[in-house]
């Protein structure tokens, strides 16, 4: 009723709303004239350096060459096409990253739950060691003092005849590249996702009606061998083969650089998963342990079906930034001259001097790589929490 | 009497046997047993590759000829007391405050001495191992010194507590004074010989890089965070921009544009340092980290107490000033102090963006013709130097999450 008068009795001063108001635009104010000031003299400096804004020095050629690609690349491609080959190395470098960092962080973990006192010591030396010392010296190393020290390629380490490891990375049996190896491929993936289904179906016949469920395992032992068939035969498996001019013929083979990025990242973000992993399996009551082997569970059916799933809640949060560090570590693959988008971009900008693009071109990359993580597990986190009512 | 006697008995003590210990905790059921087996041969394959490598292989002289160089970097030698006392400074502030803080208030708290056995033990190896190490006697002593100055300085900082009531704000000041008589040991002038930044390099540079940098952006955090938690949307919609942009970027990504852009989107008139724009860069994304962890704190403090201090008549300044940043800003210190390790090894990025500290020095150091080849000396010793001090952080961390009662009250 009085609510139109009290501003007229309330003193400006006093009033909360005139505060904030005046907060708010105050705020706006500041930015403004901060980004106004970098905008000017952004100009002023561009105008005295004769260079224009613009992107279209990206479809001029880059005439420098990259040492690996996954879409083809030669130094007469645009440098548009050059950003692109960074951004799918570094891609490659963080899938690859997060999957390994992930069973090696799980499984560092668990161990630190072992009975046996010297796994025990020796999974917290690692994690001691790993996440107390700077990536960047762990590249360093992985880089110069391990791979550099190993053998020429003319007298290589073979690991069972078909792994090859030497000073120029290294090489392993990889699928072939023909319609048979991708349909098989793809039938994989088809069949292990109808055997997830088969599965669930089983359990839930086997918990509803009581049944054995012996018809269900049946087919899942059918999918398995039909799978074993496959994962055999159908991909069509390529050793790595050298020829007399050290050439490698089939097979896959990992780049020096590659394999230390990768094998730098992996041993230092599995830490840190690891002490996630620790901290999420600690947060598990007492009680569901001992609810678990009092119903006569044994440790591998206890961890993965009562404790891995409460743990899992808590572990996700903390998992996202770790996998998000994954990914921003992987540009400091420039140290040990891997081509990631950071490397090539600052190459591109090296050459051309576009640096307020380049800037940008790289904020937005990783901006959208981080996001797309985000969002994946947010989701991923949203479908392990408690079902409430 | 009869409230002794119900009074629940502890269990017996296991008799602790060598040979059931080693039953119990190795060799339990055949997989333990393969395990500890394997695990072993690996571990004395390692082992063994690993001294003889040390012993016979390794060149060691790369280490004790570069030492003043990985420590100072080219710091004129003439001028290296001033680095000596900065140490000694930081040192006795550091003992001083540990000393404050680690004395819990309750009496039966006050036994300790500020460091529990093994810390004690690490001292006396560090001490005994300076005495043996190649080293000029001079160095030897003031290393020495510097222990002392450590040791003394938290019994100080211990007796201080009880003696001196305000003691808290005279640490404050006394780092906030440090800070600037630091500076100026470091860069000369009035009256001492100036020494240009591109001389400070190496571990000189690691520590005054990672001490700016998380001063500078302490305001920063604060506001941010702040921000965040307001209930005014466009402070918000700024403060969530500038955490999440920041941290979604690339350490390597920041520090790059700040020494690109920085001339650029200042007046072009300003010669800004090299070092000065790495600041910049590292103070920005370190700022957004500090202001998710003040943000944490914040979140830890009941709503109750800023709603009791409106109720009282504080305004909202004056209620975050008094009563809910130093609630906030304690439950912090354990995430301050992680947050400072980590920004510790993150200044080895640096070296990327072609600054000369630690990381940056190995790397120059090798490139000298006549250290070629010694990678795996050179940075294996550079990964212990990062690796002690580190672990003393980290230690130092969870004694103080402990020792303030972090969650507990």
């Amino acid at each position: 009723m009085s609510t139109t008068k009290v501003p007229t009795k309330v003193p400006l001063w006093r009033d909360d709303r005139f505060w904030k108001i005046t907060f708010q635009i105050l705020a706006i104010i500041t930015v403004l004239v901060i980004a106004d000031f970098f905008l000017f003299n952004l100009r002023l400096n561009m105008a005295k350096r004769g260079s224009l804004f613009g992107f279209d020095f990206l479809g001029s050629q880059a005439s420098f060459d990259i040492g690996e690609y996954l879409i083809p690349f030669q130094s007469q491609d645009a440098y548009g096409r050059a950003f692109l080959v960074g951004v799918l190395n570094s891609l490659k470098v963080m899938i690859i990253g997060v999957i390994l960092t992930t069973i090696l962080g799980v499984s560092v973990g668990i161990a630190r739950f072992s009975n046996n006192w010297l796994v025990q010591k020796t999974v917290s030396t690692y994690v001691d060691l790993f996440r107390n010392t700077p990536i960047l010296l762990q590249l360093l190393f992985w880089y110069f003092a391990v791979f550099s020290n190993l053998p020429k390629i003319e007298n290589q380490i073979a690991v069972l005849g078909s792994f090859y490891i030497s000073n120029r990375g290294l090489a392993l049996p990889w699928l072939g590249d023909s319609p048979t190896a991708w349909s098989s491929l793809l039938g994989l993936i088809a069949l292990a996702i109808a055997a997830f289904f088969v599965w669930q179906q089983r359990i839930k016949i086997m918990v509803e009606q009581g049944a054995s469920g012996q018809n269900l395992l049946l087919v899942l032992l059918g999918m398995g061998v039909v799978a074993l068939i496959l994962f055999i035969f159908g991909l069509q498996w390529t050793f790595p083969v050298f020829t007399a001019g050290n050439k490698l013929n089939g097979g896959l083979s990992l780049s020096a650089e590659y394999c230390s990025l990768l094998l730098g990242l992996v041993f230092y973000t599995g830490a840190f998963v690891s002490e996630i992993v620790r901290a999420g399996i600690q947060s598990v009551a007492k009680g569901q342990w001992e609810a678990a082997k009092a119903l006569g569970l044994n440790s591998g059916i206890l961890m993965r079906l009562v404790i891995f799933p409460q743990a899992l809640r808590v572990m996700i949060p903390p998992l996202t930034s770790e996998y998000l560090n994954l990914c921003k570590n992987s540009s400091l693959a420039i140290a040990i001259a891997y081509p990631d988008v950071y490397a090539v971009s600052s190459t591109i900008l090296n050459q051309t001097g576009r640096a307020i693009e380049i800037v940008l071109m790289i904020m937005a990359t990783y901006l959208l790589i981080n996001l797309i993580i985000a969002l994946a597990m947010n989701f991923l986190n949203s479908s392990v929490q408690i079902k409430e009512r | 009497m009869t409230t002794q006697s119900t009074l629940p008995v502890a269990p017996p003590t296991p008799v602790i046997n060598m040979g059931a210990w080693i039953k119990k905790n190795l060799f339990d059921g055949w997989f333990n047993s393969l395990l500890t087996v394997g695990i072993g041969l690996a571990f004395f394959n390692i082992a063994i590759g690993f001294i003889q490598w040390i012993t016979t292989q390794a060149k060691w002289d790369v280490i004790p000829a570069n030492l003043p160089l990985f420590m100072v970097g080219r710091f004129p030698a003439s001028q290296y007391w001033r680095t000596w006392i900065i140490a000694a400074i930081v040192i006795t502030l550091g003992g001083l405050t540990w000393g404050m803080l680690t004395l819990s208030k309750e009496p039966e708290g006050n036994h300790q001495i500020g460091f529990d056995r093994n810390t004690l033990i690490g001292i006396g190896i560090l001490a005994f191992v300076v005495v043996f190490l190649p080293l000029d006697p001079n160095s030897k002593m003031f290393i020495l010194g510097l222990i002392c100055l450590g040791l003394g300085g938290c019994f100080l900082g211990r007796l201080g507590v009880r003696k001196v009531s305000n003691i808290g704000t005279l640490i404050g000041v006394g780092w906030l004074v440090s800070f600037l008589v630091n500076l100026w040991l470091l860069s000369g002038g009035f009256g001492l010989q100036t020494v240009g930044t591109d001389l400070w390099n190496g571990l000189l540079l690691t520590v005054f890089m990672a001490s700016i940098s998380i001063t500078l952006s302490f305001p920063l955090g604060i506001i941010f965070a702040l921000g965040r938690q307001s209930s005014l949307p466009v402070v918000k919609f700024f403060s969530v921009a500038y955490i999440e942009i920041f941290r979604g970027l690339p350490l390597v990504g920041i520090l790059f544009a700040a020494q690109v852009m920085l001339p650029l989107i200042l007046p072009g008139d300003w010669r800004i340092d090299r070092v000065v724009r790495a600041i910049a860069g590292l103070t920005i994304f370190t700022s957004a980290y500090l202001a998710e962890a003040i943000r944490g704190g914040l979140q830890a403090i009941p709503k109750g107490q800023g709603e009791a201090a409106n109720a009282l008549g504080l305004n909202t300044p004056l209620s975050l000033y008094l009563i809910v940043m130093p609630q906030a800003l304690r439950a912090v210190i354990p995430a301050l102090m992680n947050l400072f390790l980590s920004l510790f090894k993150d200044t080895s990025l640096l070296a990327v963006v072609g600054l000369v500290e630690l990381t940056g020095i190995s790397r120059n150091i090798l490139a000298n013709p006549v250290f070629l080849g010694r990678f795996a000396e050179v940075y294996l010793f550079v990964g212990m130097i990062y690796l002690v001090c580190c672990s003393l952080m980290s230690q130092a961390s969870k004694q103080l999450e402990v020792n303030l009662g972090v969650g507990k009250r």
